[in-house]
């Protein structure tokens, strides 16, 4: 009832092709974007910037750059931590080197770099496949960690922990410990929302269509005239490009000063494939909703648990770490497909309701 | 179905109001947040401090009622020791409580950079008490952060200096072979420059092997010791990696009492897995070992009669509690500082801040706190935030169980490290548009 395409005429080819399709739906997104933009840089203090927003942002932005690769292109990376470090480093490099050049510059010239390398690392997915890209991609993770604490010009000689100095963004500041939290906000979330938007063209287009064909059966795509090479590492590209903006964003906006080892080490890359593991593969919304389970959740229990019941907080955590993993395992059962098919069927069922059948 | 999930929720809604404790309105407390691991890989060296702090602390609510008549609460938030989820907590408990975060103990020193930019903007002091980054010893730069009473590269300059009389003088340290085991991070790098700038005055060669997080494998760490046959070991560890390293140092037979490790190796923890194989074992500290003082009876009687106690009795007095129980001492003085400085009870972090800096510890006051002789006196200034203290070698005896002070104390070569300070505070205060201020 609520939810239904009746009514609906498309009277254009522009109108057929629109994002979203359903009034209903661009109604839904447009109040979201409204709150976001409008009513929650009013709202925003330190703790719900740096604790719970900034989080979930950047890991959207990460998680959707994974799924480009593993979900629509089927090629499996362990590297993410790897590629989001190329990220935060070539921003630090970046903005050490120039310190004139414009932020919003800065994080895409460094998904640049990262994408740049994600390609160089994806070669190897031409002859290999599965389990055994995988274990090439970690291959990067470590390495590519590794140089960043070996190699003293990543970090300007000094000690291998990099700080963001303070950059402005159109005469407002955007990073270091004096910016307002509302702009940092504002400035990720512009990211999120503008390459959110791009991603959602790219994989229903000629683009997407051919990562999807690769995804689904190889050979066949070859057959169809889709060539592997261009197709696997553009996916590979893009993938990187917006996992390294997410580390350029994590280095600048999010934490201020990281540590390559620390940041960015193998536990990252899990965290995320098992976000779009559990938000869903091959779908956006599912980025967004896998990043914001495994970013939130650890948080909201302990709210729930410390500040609401009152437990001490090592118990919490020993809580925390066992349910976390209790959820993962009950999502996974009553859907393998992942959160964002839960949102479908719950569409699915909101067309009917409340005379289901 | 649907009946049977309402009651699920019924349920647990229920759980959740009967379990929520209803805690009446307080009077004006003390806020001190507390970083703690009592998780993770370094969960074995995170318990111990944790519950040292937080014992002092109770035990001076119990005995005198907080610190002025003020009750301390000490708020702990669990970080398994990682950088994202301590800014968490960070964010989450500076502004806990009437008076806010009054200091914060981030006791990680990757955490420890994280923070110096926020803290520093936020008014909020951070003790990083012998870790963290060693230039914020440089008042002028970092006036929200102290490293008293002594620092990495300090203390890697105590270490050559005790190796300097041991083989009968500096002059006898031309030639001789120093490995440096180090977790591969900004903590396990801090005493480098110090060691290699030492190196080229002294002759000495140095030899780096970094031993990757967590440190549960450093088979081919000690292989190159081995083979590089090194004169004596330091280690810069933290957590497992040092019960792994003495564990290996023992497997090659490297002789116990030319290896040294920093004062955050050396705990009873780090030892006891290797056991006899660890006699003899050295390691740096800033006070001194055991339970022998009247604070630490006071502990016992005031908070582990009572039931009260954060840990393990038996564990009272370990070289770690001490520590966490060291923290929680100049955290008291500097609010009772604060107190007397601005003549108000209710104070926030700014001026825990100046009572920080007006940190002067002698002989009288660590009698007065039940210290007597625990470690040597200093003074904080407000262009000095290290206080200068100095660093003596402990060794451990297994076969007592015990780690005993087999060094005086050693007074850091000053004028090298403070030069180093300097640069690298200078250096700091370029890239982030600092102006140092004057001290004067």
């Amino acid at each position: 009832m609520l939810y239904r395409e009746t009514g609906l005429f498309k009277t254009s080819y522009q109108a057929d092709q629109a994002l979203f399709t359903l009034t209903q739906d661009r109604i839904l997104i447009g109040l979201i974007l409204l709150v976001a933009f409008a009513i929650v840089p009013f709202m925003v203090n330190d703790y719900w910037s740096k604790a719970i927003l900034l989080p979930f942002l950047i890991y959207s932005l990460v998680a959707l750059g994974l799924n480009i690769l593993v979900g629509y292109c089927g090629q499996i990376s362990l590297g993410t931590g790897g590629f989001m470090a190329v990220g935060a480093y070539g921003a630090y490099k970046l903005m050490t080197g120039f310190p004139d050049m414009n932020l919003i510059l800065v994080v895409v010239l460094s998904g640049g770099i990262a994408a740049a390398v994600g390609v160089l690392f994806g070669l190897p997915s031409l002859r290999i496949k599965g389990f055994y890209l995988a274990v090439a991609t970690l291959a990067a993770q470590f390495f590519l960690i590794w140089m960043f604490n070996k190699v003293p010009w990543f970090y300007n000689y000094e000690m291998s922990q990099i700080t963001v100095p303070p950059r402005e963004v159109f005469g407002v500041l955007v990073t270091g410990p004096n910016s307002e939290p509302a702009s940092q906000y504002l400035f990720t979330l512009s990211f999120v929302v503008f390459f959110t938007w791009i991603a959602m063209n790219l994989v229903r287009g000629r683009i997407g269509r051919g990562w999807m064909s690769i995804r689904d059966r190889d050979i066949a795509a070859e057959l169809l005239g889709i060539k592997p090479l261009q197709t696997k590492l553009s996916a590979f590209a893009v993938s990187s490009f917006y996992v390294g903006m997410g580390g350029a964003l994590v280095f600048t906006i999010w934490l201020g000063s990281v540590e390559a080892t620390e940041a960015f080490d193998i536990q990252q890359s899990f965290f995320v494939l098992f976000a779009i593991i559990i938000g869903g593969l091959g779908s956006i919304l599912g980025s967004f909703l896998g990043a914001a389970f495994m970013s939130l959740m650890p948080v909201v229990l302990k709210l729930i648990l410390v500040d609401g019941v009152g437990v001490v907080p090592v118990d919490a955590k020993h809580i925390e770490i066992i349910l976390v993993g209790v959820l993962i395992i009950v999502f996974l059962i009553n859907e393998p497909a992942g959160m964002a098919r839960m949102w479908q069927i719950f569409k699915e069922k909101m067309r009917l309701w409340p005379f289901p059948y | 179905m649907k009946l049977k999930s309402l009651a699920i929720l019924a349920a647990s809604a229920a759980v959740l109001a009967t379990s929520v404790t209803v805690t009446p309105a307080s009077a004006y407390e003390y806020m001190v947040p507390q970083l703690v691991y009592r998780t993770g890989p370094y969960a074995p060296n995170g318990i111990p401090l944790a519950n040292g702090f937080i014992d002092y602390m109770n035990m001076l609510n119990e005995r005198d009622g907080g610190i002025n008549g003020v009750k301390v609460k000490v708020v702990e938030c669990e970080t398994a020791y990682n950088t994202k989820v301590s800014v968490e907590c960070y964010e989450n408990l500076k502004n806990e409580g009437d008076s806010g975060a009054l200091v914060f103990n981030p006791h990680s020193t990757g955490v420890t950079y994280a923070l110096i930019p926020k803290a520093t903007s936020d008014e909020i002091p951070i003790l990083s008490m012998g870790y963290g980054r060693t230039s914020a010893a440089d008042g002028t730069v970092f006036p929200y952060i102290f490293n008293f009473p002594t620092t990495y590269w300090s203390q890697a300059s105590a270490f050559i200096k005790y190796i300097g009389d041991r083989e009968g003088g500096m002059d006898k340290l031309k030639g001789k072979k120093i490995a440096l085991v180090y977790h591969n991070s900004a903590y396990g790098k801090e005493p480098i420059k110090t060691l290699e700038v030492l190196g080229e005055k002294y002759g000495y060669e140095l030899m780096l092997l970094p031993v990757d997080h967590p440190g549960q494998e450093q088979k081919a760490t000690w292989l190159q010791v081995r083979r590089g046959k090194p004169d004596w070991v330091f280690m810069w560890g933290w957590g497992v990696m040092n019960q792994v390293a003495i564990k290996e140092a023992a497997g090659i037979r490297f002789p116990m009492d030319k290896f040294i490790g920093v004062w955050w190796s050396g705990s009873e923890n780090d030892v006891a897995p290797a056991g006899e194989a660890a006699n003899g074992y050295l390691a740096g500290t800033m006070h001194a070992p055991g339970s022998d003082f009247a604070a630490i009876d006071a502990i016992k009687k005031y908070v582990y009669a009572k039931g009260n106690g954060a840990g393990e009795e038996s564990r009272v007095g370990e070289v770690l509690y001490n520590r966490g129980m060291l923290e929680a001492v100049f955290t008291a003085e500097a609010i009772n500082n604060a107190v007397n400085i601005h003549g108000t009870k209710e104070i926030r972090g700014k001026h825990v801040r100046d009572g920080l800096e007006a940190l002067e510890m002698t002989e009288a006051d660590f009698a007065r706190i039940g210290l007597k002789g625990f470690m040597k006196p200093f003074k904080v200034t407000c262009e000095d935030h290290e206080g200068g203290g100095p660093v003596a070698i402990q060794q451990w005896n297994a076969k007592d169980g015990k780690w005993v002070m087999v060094s005086d104390w050693i007074e850091p070569m000053k004028d090298i490290i403070r030069t180093l300070v300097k640069e690298d505070a200078a250096a700091f205060a370029k890239e982030n548009n600092i102006t140092p201020r004057n001290c004067g």
